[in-house]
């Protein structure tokens, strides 16, 4: 019964489970070539990719396999033990850390390894230059009251006054952590938001849509949109999402990211996550839009 | 005089039929054993105790809210609307354009044209549906937020174009072969009467071949229900009424409204849900009600297929 659960659940939550899981033994019986396999979060997706190859430059034995999907995808191949790390925007949740326990006889191992601020993106037409945290709930919240842009001060050149908002799917990282830091714990979305996929979708579809705000990590940033300063109320100053300001914590919606290893994790993993924290894997961090432990 | 065989062959034929017997029946077997899985995975939330889900609110609540903290609500009425909306604006679009193509090819092209265009539907119809979604985003969405001037051109118009075309080519070839199967001696009898070619089709052709053209059009819309990823991709996938407007009152520009299918939902949200969980529930009991939209549409297409047989 369970064997055929997990055979199940592998085949409807990604091909790629399928294809790639399980390799671990694999890897080892081939002497040289060990792998990693790295799931999780399409926050982390694109920096997780630059990691395994800049390590594979450096560490040509080891092969690092990464696959997005969302963190609920990589804390799930963690559970049925088809990851060797498991990517994830967000902190375990106490449920998932008991069944881990239950699979492994102890706590996964939970790795810091850099933060994201998620930005507040709208067209670059859109003469809104700050918003407050207040006002992100009151226009993304169950019962908020802000559904128009004069609501906001703002009247968008050629643009319906209607705010378009753009979401996340309602288990991504990225919509639980805004949802717990905007809206508050206890409160649900408003109905009515696009609810896209992927952090990049998002972008995507505010750089097409002048009336439209969306969130997303501030890795996805392209030049065709517009990132506006956030402050934590009304009245105080608003602050742009950037390393210092992430790093000091005055920018008030960003995220640490993690790695999630299974307590039984091989030497080679740990090798890896060494350097991933280390000077290179930081480095690359910044590289990639997103932000380090540590300021140089 | 019988040839005498060796006995290996005797056997060898014995054991082809049967694999060739079993390939027959696997259909079957397929088909139950997805039946069997589906309500295997979704059945026990109906009768699991200490969870949040009422039978009641899931056909009637306009909530889902599934991975709410506090107040986990599942309710599939937007999700319906979604699907029936965009099926049936899709299918308008759809059949005028495909009885066309229909009668067209049965009537008026022969030869290298009609072998050409064939081919051509078919190569529609092996368009995977990513493909139409990602046409979806980056063709049809400017283009109705230029010409309609609408903020979001991801709405239901657009995942209904994109239906429209996954669901011509298979009314196409069906529609002709309805056609097809009216008797020649229909159309010598009309023609002989003084008729036009334009008189003949409709006024024989069509009503003659009326329930085959309608099992294509209930094929097409099969088609379109069950379609996910191109919809997810166009319909901006939004938990909306398209008919309500924010004040409450009825919403003319519906259109180009987003919302949100049942297929969509699915596609997107049980990646990540673990599994056994009443949310992974809900979601196989949405596939439940899909394969039970499906189901019914399927045999009343094929009742309307028998219905012709019988007739001649």
């Amino acid at each position: 019964m369970k064997r055929i659960k997990q055979i199940s659940f592998a085949a409807l939550a990604a091909a790629s489970l399928l294809l790639t899981g399980c390799d671990k033994k694999g890897g080892d019986a081939k002497k040289n070539t060990l792998s990693i396999q790295n799931i999780g979060s399409d926050t982390m997706v694109n920096l997780a990719q630059a990691w395994a190859e800049a390590y594979g430059k450096a560490e040509p034995s080891v092969s690092i396999e990464v696959a997005g999907g969302g963190s609920g995808i990589g804390v799930a191949a963690l559970l049925n033990g088809t990851c060797d790390i498991a990517n994830s925007s967000r902190h375990l949740e106490a449920e998932e850390v008991e069944k881990a326990k239950a699979k492994y006889g102890a706590e996964p191992k939970e790795y810091k390894v850099g933060y994201d601020a998620l930005a507040i993106y709208v067209h670059p037409s859109n003469p809104l230059n700050e918003i407050s945290v207040e006002q992100l709930s009151d226009l993304y919240r169950e019962g908020g009251t802000i559904s128009k842009w004069s609501e906001l001060g703002v009247t968008i050149p050629g643009a319906p006054d209607e705010i378009v908002r753009v979401s996340r799917q309602n288990n991504s990282g990225t919509y639980h952590y805004f949802r717990e830091a905007v809206l508050g714990k206890k409160a649900d979305f408003k109905k009515g938001s696009r609810d896209l996929s992927g952090s990049k979708d998002v972008v995507e579809l505010v750089s097409t849509t002048p009336s439209a705000i969306g969130y997303s990590g501030i890795g996805y940033r392209t030049d065709k949109v517009k990132v506006v300063k956030v402050s934590k109320k009304k009245g105080e100053p608003a602050i742009e999402p950037t390393i210092e300001t992430t790093l000091n914590k005055t920018y008030p919606i960003a995220r640490p990211m993690f790695f999630y290893t299974p307590p039984n994790a091989g030497a080679h993993v740990a090798k890896y996550i060494d350097w991933v924290l280390g000077k290179d894997g930081q480095a690359m961090i910044a590289e990639k839009g997103y932000i380090p432990l540590e300021a140089k | 005089m019988r040839a005498k065989r060796p006995g290996y062959a005797v056997f060898a034929e014995k054991g082809i039929e049967w694999i060739i017997r079993l390939c027959g029946i696997s259909a079957i077997i397929f088909v139950f054993g997805i039946f069997f899985f589906v309500f295997r995975e979704g059945g026990p939330i109906l009768w699991e105790k200490g969870t949040d889900f009422r039978l009641g609110d899931f056909f009637t609540s306009t909530d889902w809210y599934p991975t709410s903290m506090e107040n986990k609500r599942y309710g599939i009425l937007l999700l319906i609307i979604g699907t029936f909306t965009v099926t049936g604006l899709s299918i308008l679009i759809a059949v005028p354009f495909a009885i066309g193509g229909a009668i067209f090819l049965s009537e008026f092209c022969t030869g290298k044209v009609k072998e050409w265009l064939k081919i051509i539907i078919e190569l529609l119809a092996a368009i995977p549906s990513i493909v139409w979604g990602f046409i979806g985003i980056t063709v049809i969405n400017p283009l109705i937020q230029s010409w309609f001037d609408v903020p979001v051109g991801l709405n239901v118009l657009n995942a209904s174009i994109i239906l429209a075309l996954m669901a011509m080519p298979i009314m196409v070839s069906i529609g002709e072969d309805a056609l097809k199967a009216v008797p020649d001696n229909y159309r010598e009898a009309a023609v002989a009467l003084g008729a036009t070619r334009w008189q003949m089709i409709f006024r024989v052709l069509l009503p003659a071949g009326k329930n085959g053209l309608l099992a294509a059009v209930l094929l097409g819309v099969g088609r379109a229900v069950g379609e996910t990823m191109g919809v997810l991709m166009a319909t901006g996938h939004s938990l909306n009424n398209p008919y309500v407007k924010l004040d409450g009152s009825f919403n003319p520009m519906w259109m180009f409204e987003s919302c949100r299918t049942l297929t969509a939902t699915i596609a997107s949200e049980l990646g990540e849900t673990s599994v056994g969980s009443p949310h992974y529930r809900v979601l196989f009991l949405i596939g439940i009600v899909l394969l039970t939209i499906t189901f019914i549409i399927n045999l009343t297409a094929d009742l309307v297929v028998k219905g012709i047989r019988k007739q001649k």
